[in-house]
């Protein structure tokens, strides 16, 4: 079977700081791999990276998606080729109203991909599905994105887009930070609602709490820019026990 | 991610095609000779059968036009040297003057019409959708009005103004000129003296206007001013809504629109008016495009009168326009909601005067400016709050969005208060779109300069959805094209 997205020797900087050192890791259609690690170990950088943010200069490897190039590919060419990625600190819109864009995101990638918009009674209708199945009230989809939100409702409303735009690959970044232990089951079981053998996932996060939840195939642990060790579910238990003290000290 | 020679190309045609109204109509026109005299005013008023008092008025209000000197030392605006004999100040379409029915309307007329999207053909409306009646301006006349019979039946007269000047002249007489007086200022004398048409709206006590009403104001021909003059007067406890666009055809010359717009409010009457003003911007180097220099007044007489003005402002080269209330009756409410927005080398100095006279007269400013590429955006504004304006109050908020760090955004507030028991609130905000918000959209699939629009239109949002829901649309469109080029 071809893998979904191949990282090979991924090095990344930031201004004139070397954050990812040499990154290798494979995934294939329907598996989901945990990512845990140190604070300021190139996580989120990871993410960020993969998502094409701006301001980050790669200087080694190479990123394959689908059997194309992602870093030479727009954020947006990269989000309608099916990768997305659930905000770590989900950012405000003022003014602009949910369902708003998460039509005009959904129209968007539709359209990048030759297929028709989806007019504005069968997007209500299927808004108000998804919408159902997170338990995210209708008034939520009337405010404004992100603004005002609650952590928790941000981290919902993440949910709500990665269900709506059904992508084939999904980074979350610590998408349980912040949440009450309710929120937190809610988004684990958005996520594995979403959980098929096409598609992958990327879970980012410190607590081993949100993979009783989200069991993944694989562990990683990624220290000082660089997967120091990889491993099935039980390297997370292990990690919630002793911590990262001595992995920390492989990777320098 | 180095944009290839094939984006670069893509730019370019999407710089040329981005103002989609600026085609020409070649159509047969009867013009005056060019430049401004006593001659020429007094064709103006024969062309359109005027009676001798108004013929008297625009004499009087020229010569005193010759004693003004042009305004450009307080707005922050700069343009080069008017020359007012290079124009011609009347320009109509051949054919029979005045109004006609619809299918005695020139075809290249209708034609330019449909492309603007303006309907000018009394269609079958959907369910749903309410019925809009049109005036068509077309240079200095007016071609066509839309459902006359139905607003008839009103009781409202909905016409063009130099119809109106021969229907209804003792209507016309006792408030022109009442709100905007003919020595105002340097561009209101000159309207004074040669407006050519605009539309006159009376709204007879107690109606409710049974439809939205609109003007739609094209300059097609060249070197042309444009001097519309518009009047609407909302008897007791009448309401109307009212909103003029404007387009003009994309030339390397820049053009002159010196507009009037009056309203009258009476004891416990509304009036609405919106604009979406697109004239010409120039392209992207600042070659070309309108000179937009209007004043627009309206008169709160009555008590619970209320004028509420909103514009959308995104085309002119240079804007300069001041909305304002004179709120005279007790209770009275002056509200206005504005969006400029300027880009490449754009000039706006826009916003309002609200003059608190009466009682317990109210007052609210929201005002949205968006300035990117080189272009200046400027909120100027004023309350003022008499000594017998007890109670009164005024609540004014100007938001500033700038994209790029090559453009300007001012806020220029003047608060004059003469009454102590008068509340003033004044908030102002400036903010960039920032790149958390920009990749947010993009990592969603949003490519930058739709994301861009989504934000601005984000921004606006209090203003546009004060707009009639059928134009609410098309200003949503018009944010995101009058912003293409502004990233990147
Ligand atoms: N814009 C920036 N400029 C300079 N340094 C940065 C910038 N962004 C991130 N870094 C640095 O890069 C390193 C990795 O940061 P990153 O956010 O990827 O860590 P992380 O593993 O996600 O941490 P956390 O667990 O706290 O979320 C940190 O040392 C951080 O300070
Ligand atoms: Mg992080």
């Amino acid at each position: 079977m071809t893998n979904l997205i191949e990282i090979k020797g991924l090095c990344a900087r930031i201004e004139d700081k070397e954050i990812l050192k040499g990154i290798d890791l494979t995934i294939a259609p329907g598996e989901v791999h945990a990512i845990m690690g140190p604070n300021g170990a190139g996580k989120s950088t990871l993410s960020n990276v993969l998502a094409g943010r701006d301001g980050y200069e790669i200087t080694a490897g190479s990123v394959t998606f689908k059997g194309q190039n992602l870093l030479e590919m727009e954020p947006e060419e990269r989000a309608a080729a099916g990768l997305f990625m659930a905000f770590q600190y989900p950012v405000e819109i003022p003014g602009v109203v949910t369902s708003t864009f998460l039509r005009t995101a959904l129209n968007a990638i539709r359209k990048a991909r030759g297929e028709d918009e989806i007019d504005g009674i069968a997007f209500a209708k299927l808004l108000r599905a998804k919408a159902g199945e997170l338990g995210i009230p209708t008034d939520m989809l009337k405010r404004a994105l992100n603004t005002g939100f609650s952590g928790g409702e941000k981290k919902r409303a993440e949910m709500l887009q990665m269900t709506l735009l059904e992508p084939a690959f999904c980074v979350l970044d610590e998408t349980d930070s912040g949440l009450d232990i309710d929120a937190l089951r809610v988004v684990a079981e958005g996520v594995n609602r979403l959980r098929s053998a096409e598609r992958s996932m990327l879970v980012i996060t410190h607590y081993q709490r949100l993979l009783d939840y989200i069991v993944p195939d694989h562990v990683h642990v990624l220290a000082a820019g660089r997967i120091v060790r990889s491993g099935g579910k039980e390297l997370a238990m292990e990690l919630e026990e002793k911590g990262y003290g001595d992995l920390a000290g492989a990777a320098a | 991610m180095a944009a290839t020679t094939e984006t670069i190309e893509q730019v370019k045609t999407l710089g040329q095609e981005k103002y989609k109204w600026g085609f020409v109509t070649d159509i047969d026109m009867e013009m005056a000779p060019k430049g401004l005299n006593e001659d020429i005013i007094r064709l103006i008023s024969a062309k359109k059968e005027e009676p001798e008092w108004l013929l008297d008025w625009r004499l009087k209000a020229y010569r005193h036009w010759l004693t003004m000197e042009e305004p450009h030392h307080w707005a922050k605006l700069s343009y080069p040297k008017i020359d007012y004999q290079d124009t011609y100040y009347y320009a109509a379409p051949k054919k029979k003057d005045g109004p006609l029915s619809l299918d005695e309307v020139d075809p290249e007329l209708l034609k330019t019409y449909e492309k603007l999207g303006i309907p000018i053909k009394e269609q079958e409306v959907l369910a749903g959708v309410r019925k809009v009646a049109v005036d068509a301006v077309f240079d200095s006349v007016s071609v066509a009005t839309t459902f006359r019979d139905e607003l008839e039946k009103a009781g409202v007269v909905f016409l063009s103004i130099s119809e109106a000047v021969r229907k209804y002249p003792e209507l016309v007489k006792q408030y022109l000129g009442t709100v905007v007086p003919h020595t105002d200022n340097y561009f209101a004398a000159l309207n004074a003296a040669v407006f050519t048409d605009g539309t006159f709206v009376y709204i007879p006590k107690g109606v409710r206007c049974p439809m939205e009403l609109s003007t739609y104001f094209r300059i097609n021909a060249e070197k042309t001013g444009q001097f519309e003059r518009t009047l609407i007067v909302a008897d007791d406890a009448s309401y109307v809504s009212y909103l003029e666009g404007c387009t003009a055809p994309m030339r390397d010359e820049n053009q002159l629109h010196a507009a009037v717009v009056e309203l009258v409010a009476l004891d416990d009457a509304e009036i609405k008016y919106s604009t979406v003003q697109n004239w010409y911007p120039g392209d992207e180097n600042g070659k070309g495009g309108i000179y937009n220099f209007v004043t627009k007044r309206a008169a709160c007489r009555g008590r619970n009168s209320k004028v509420s003005w909103t514009q959308v402002e995104t085309g002119s080269a240079v804007t300069w326009k001041y909305p304002s209330c004179i709120l005279q009756g007790d209770n009275s409410v002056g509200e206005f909601y504005s969006v400029a927005i300027t880009n490449n080398y754009q000039q706006a100095d826009t916003g309002t005067k609200m003059i608190h006279l009466g009682k317990n007269t109210r007052s609210r400013i929201i005002s949205k400016g968006i300035s990117a590429g080189r272009s200046n955006n400027t909120y100027r504004g004023l309350v003022r709050i008499g000594p017998k304006a007890s109670g009164a109050r005024n609540y004014t908020q100007c938001d500033s969005l700038l994209i790029g760090d090559k453009c300007g955004a001012h806020t220029v507030p003047y608060i004059e208060a003469r009454n102590n028991s008068a509340q003033v609130e004044h908030e102002a905000t400036t903010a960039k779109i920032s790149e958390d918000q920009l990749f947010y959209c993009r990592q969603r699939g949003i490519p930058e300069e739709e994301a861009v629009a989504l934000i601005v239109n984000g921004f606006c949002r209090e203003v546009l959805q004060e707009l009639p829901m059928e134009f609410a649309v098309e200003a949503t469109k018009l944010v995101g094209i009058s912003l293409e080029g502004s990233v990147g």
